[in-house]
């Protein structure tokens, strides 16, 4: 994966398929402190603790596809590789919490990448879950939460021009955040 | 702080030029991105944001995009499939940008099936 949106994509689609009605993304970068975090938790069905200790072995999986799953092997090594950590802390029946973090600064370390992308797609492709999607850079906050859309809002939120439109606020408000407009 | 207020929603309503329309009624196409690992380590993103400007374009009420998961055929990723209301559905193979505003143009829009990048009929 080439940047960490991907990475973000693909971790929230574990939540979705979970069976999560709502999925928090939290991405915190602070360049004080050299360091990006980013959470994602869902209220899916979790998993058992003999299963999440498997959970990134690259050849344990719960699709009946194939027999390899590597979104969260992939997610592990990314955050290993650039002087981050990696942890999934997981109950049945309650969700689960995957945390990655990086060293801001690393050579390895990915790109965020079109982030506006990610969350504008998620919520084009998943029109009945709900995002909750926190961005802080150095300490300055943006969140967009689709249950307070969709309640002040007549049209769907899958309307593409709507979405359009989003993500262009979305990458604005992130241009202010990073103070480089 | 800067959370999205209801103003700003009414500020991008007021921009959203086309009348938007609602996509809970009957829908006589779906188009599915496969969004798996593969998928989105394969481009399936990209793919997706060309079918929404398509989509945003083309402004059809009975043509729903869904995403899902991987489909088991990771080699042949980023795999769409489109699906027409009393038809076969047809898997489309290793799109890209420029695959996905064909398909959309000639098999959605026109109903001519792309044999170029068609992988199966499920």
């Amino acid at each position: 994966m080439r940047e960490i949106a991907l990475h973000v994509m693909d971790i929230t689609e574990n939540g979705i398929t979970a069976g999560s009605d709502i999925i928090h993304i939290l991405i915190d970068e602070n360049r004080i402190k050299n360091l990006i975090k980013v959470v994602i938790r869902d209220y899916g069905k979790g998993m058992s603790p003999e299963f999440l200790r498997s959970a990134t072995d690259p050849f344990v999986t719960t699709r009946t596809t194939r027999r390899i799953g590597l979104g969260l092997s992939l997610w592990k090594e990314a955050a290993k590789r650039c002087g981050g950590d990696f942890s999934i802390e997981s109950e049945p029946g309650k969700g689960t919490v995957v945390t990655a973090t990086f060293r801001y600064d690393h050579i390895d370390r990915a790109p965020m990448g079109d982030i506006a992308g990610t969350i504008t797609i998620l919520m084009a492709g998943n029109p009945n879950i709900d995002f909750v999607y926190d961005h802080v850079i150095d300490g300055k906050r943006f969140t967009i939460d689709t249950r307070e859309l969709r309640g002040n809002f007549e049209d769907p939120l899958t309307d593409p021009a709507l979405l359009f439109h989003l993500k262009k606020h979305i990458e604005r408000e992130l241009k202010k955040l990073a103070g480089n407009e | 702080m800067a959370k999205m207020s209801i103003e700003d929603l009414k500020r991008i309503k007021g921009k959203t030029s086309k009348e938007t329309s609602l996509r809970t009624g009957a829908a006589s196409i779906k188009i599915t991105v496969h969004m798996g690992t593969c998928g989105i380590a394969a481009g399936a993103r990209e793919v997706m944001n060309t079918l929404m400007e398509e989509m945003a374009q083309a402004d059809r009420q009975d043509i729903r995009v869904v995403a899902s998961g991987c489909m088991g055929m990771c080699s042949s990723e980023p795999n769409v499939t489109v699906e027409t209301k009393g038809e076969k559905s047809v898997v489309y193979q290793k799109m890209d940008s420029n695959r996905m505003r064909q398909v959309f143009k000639r098999h959605v829009l026109l109903g001519e099936v792309q044999t170029d990048f068609a992988l199966a009929r499920i």
